[in-house]
């Protein structure tokens, strides 16, 4: 099996620099660092890739049961490090895709140097006195939006829609360029993000790590950062005056120094 | 020739056709739109709304402007789909449309629009806008709503329809072949099409006197009405079989039986080889009879094939004194008796080379089978079985009805593969012609 081609991995940056892998989350693909990866490859080597089921990766390697869970994502992190053999990562994660650098860590510490944890939640669910943001209905109803389609996917599902197999370009027009993904898939990864519970996992990370928030994030509230930093012991936290869910894109500058400073910090 | 209301006017862009309109000044146009707008600056808070939208929501501006982001505005569900999915894309490529979304008006309802936003870029002092325009969706969502749980509906049913042809199918065939001694059997059955039954049936069982009946055939049509009459011609031909096996007389019984059902509107026929096998010392003999039927195949030790055929034979069911004819067969070690029906040789060869679409109008045709059958020989009943298996799966979407495949054969002794002609063929070798029943 070719990784590179299954995750579409991409490699910019210096080639002998520290490895950086950056890792994006639900809903969108590597795209998602367009605006941070540059600033970062001046002094690091700057793996890209997208999740199976997003971006351009292989869609013939999607299977419904590896990807159900984040164990499958964080063995595919895994099996992208062995082929490229990358050591000493600083792995990034964005969204669900810090608790999947988590994952990593806990597999093969000895492989990851550092672990940036960017507007992370180890569970979007309140419960208790843990406050993830949302109650057990609210993500109901989001897997079943996106389960009756009502969410625009419209526009991804374009070439299904369509059915012009042969005439593919059709789909394309209708396609948005970046962040693509099969609605099937969407849905199979929304539930992954959105019901999985790592709580419990953050404390066996051993890795220096850095947790980076938004001040204005919508979807995880502060308390989710301050929790995550209290859990991992010897980790710190930095709040970005950002808006939304995705500072790579509303504070590109900020949050690329905040990744290069502490990868460059060993 | 009309005065301008607009003091500003595009000087490149074209005339507005209203523009003389004085009634129609853009500013009145913003606020009472067919459709919503709203401006937010690109950390999603609204800067400006316009009168329809805080209509359609139930707030007053002063609640909106300066105090929300968009995406508050959302269900939670779209609230979600927003923050990772549409801000991202409309931060990449600056426009995103025709998203279905939910938006939360102030009593708490819902209401389905569609939204289109582009992002207007900050210069000169001015901040960066995402600019969005909500259409009303309500009635395009329940019309998608029904059509969504149609497809639903329609797709529980086709897998209701294909669990039916399925379990249909299999009735129709026998859940495993007999073993006889001296004696190699194997059977095939390729289905095209997973929602239908198709007419094709087999079947092979004792007889009296040590001996074994078996049949081959295929009914007119498929569908539950074909899987009716296959059922029939089934069990006539296993009854007739018991009373007296000779094959001549169990397709004339089968001719009586199917020609008496044939008043209704919907005539059915079909076509059968009907056989019987008498095991011999150092092989078997086999007794053919044809009704309309595709001719079977001898594919002998030697490495020869050749067809076996039972001329005059009619069509089962259509006569009421339909003739048909016997051939008799003796099958030496090494030698395989092929049996199939015409899906096989009435597949589409477009996609194959022209050869075959010369000789028989685009279909795969006897000739061909028939040189597949030489390239095979000698071969084994499970080999063949397999091989034609292979083959109707190269054939692909070209094979366009069922196809049942039903082979015998003689292994063969331990010398004879290696000697062509040799022991293991009492018959002439490249002798296609078996000697006829009285």
């Amino acid at each position: 099996m070719d990784v590179r081609r299954r995750n579409n991995v991409t490699v910019t940056g210096r080639e002998d620099g520290p490895v950086v892998m950056l890792a994006h989350g639900f809903g969108c693909d590597q795209n998602l660092w367009r605006l941070v990866a540059p600033a970062l490859a001046e002094e690091f080597r700057v793996v890209l890739f997208d999740h199976v089921g997003s971006g351009r990766s292989d869609p013939s390697a999607w299977n419904e049961e590896r990807y159900s869970s984040l164990e499958g994502y964080a063995q595919d992190v895994l099996e992208i490090c062995r082929a490229l053999d990358l050591r000493d990562v600083v792995f990034v994660g964005h969204s669900v895709s810090a608790m999947i650098g988590v994952l990593a860590v806990l597999r093969e510490p000895e492989r990851f140097a550092r672990l940036v944890l960017l507007t992370p939640s180890p569970s979007y669910i309140d419960e208790g006195d843990y406050r993830g943001g949302f109650s057990r209905a609210d993500i109901e109803e989001l897997l079943e939006s996106l389960e009756s389609n009502y969410l625009g996917w419209s526009a991804v599902m374009a070439p299904v829609i369509m059915g012009n197999p042969e005439r593919p370009e059709l789909g394309e027009e209708l396609t948005n360029s970046f962040c693509r993904t099969d609605p099937r898939m969407a849905r199979v990864f929304a539930r992954t993000t959105f019901l999985s519970d790592n709580r419990e996992d953050l404390a066996g990370v051993t890795v220096p790590t850095l947790v980076v928030e938004c001040a204005h994030d919508t979807l995880a509230p502060r308390e989710v950062g301050a929790f995550v930093m209290n859990e991992i012991a010897g980790s710190t936290l930095v709040t970005l005056d950002a808006h939304g869910h995705c500072p790579q894109l509303s504070s590109p500058g900020p949050t690329a120094e905040a990744i290069a400073s502490f990868a460059r910090a060993r | 020739m009309t005065s301008r209301a607009d003091p500003k006017p595009e000087p490149d862009g074209p005339e507005p056709e209203d523009g003389g309109n004085p009634e129609d000044d853009p500013e009145e146009l913003y606020e009472n739109s067919p459709c919503g707008q709203l401006s937010t600056l690109s950390d999603g808070r609204i800067v400006k709304v316009n009168a329809t939208l805080l209509d359609w929501l139930g707030y007053r501006r002063e609640e909106l402007v300066g105090r929300r982001t968009f995406s508050r505005l959302l269900s939670v569900g779209g609230r979600i789909y927003y923050e990772t999915h549409l801000a991202p894309l409309l931060g990449m490529q600056g426009r995103i449309g025709g998203i279905a979304l939910e938006m939360k008006a102030a009593d708490g309802s819902r209401l389905p629009v569609l939204v289109a936003a582009a992002v207007r870029e900050g210069s000169g002092g001015r901040p960066a806008l995402v600019r969005v325009s909500v259409f009303e969706a309500r009635d395009r969502r329940a019309y998608e709503t029904e059509l969504l749980r149609a497809r639903q509906e329609a797709d529980r049913e086709r897998e209701r329809v294909q669990q039916l042809a399925t379990t249909l199918q299999r009735s129709l065939l026998p859940p495993a072949l007999p073993d006889i001694p001296g004696t190699e059997l194997a059977a095939h059955y390729h289905t095209a099409s997973a929602d239908e039954v198709g007419g094709d049936f087999y079947d092979l069982f004792p007889v009296s006197g040590g001996r074994w009946g078996f049949f081959l055939g295929d009914v007119s049509g498929k569908g539950a009405a074909a899987a009716a009459v296959t059922s029939l011609a089934r069990y006539s031909l296993r009854a007739a079989s018991a009373s007296d096996p000779d094959p001549l007389r169990v397709l004339a019984n089968l001719n009586t039986v199917l020609e008496h059902e044939n008043h209704g509107e919907d005539p059915r026929f079909c076509t059968v080889i009907h056989g019987l096998l008498t095991p011999g010392e150092h092989g078997c003999e086999i007794t053919l009879a044809g009704g309309g039927h595709p001719p079977a195949l001898l594919v002998r030790a030697d490495g020869t094939a050749g067809y076996l055929h039972t001329p005059g034979g009619q069509l089962v069911g259509v006569l009421p004194n339909a003739r048909f004819a016997a051939t008799t067969v003796r099958l030496a070690p090494g030698d395989t008796l092929l049996l199939y029906t015409d899906g096989l040789t009435e597949a589409r060869t477009v996609h194959a080379d022209g050869r075959h679409q010369e000789r028989d109008g685009g279909r795969y045709g006897e000739d061909a089978l028939l040189d597949f059958a030489t390239g095979l020989a000698p071969t084994s009943a499970a080999d063949a079985v397999a091989a034609v298996g292979a083959l109707l799966e190269g054939l692909g979407e070209g094979v366009d009805d069922d196809t049942a495949v039903l082979a015998l054969g003689v292994p063969a002794s331990r010398k004879a593969p290696e000697a062509p002609g040799g022991q293991g063929t009492p018959e002439a070798p490249g002798g296609p012609e078996p000697f006829r029943s009285p």
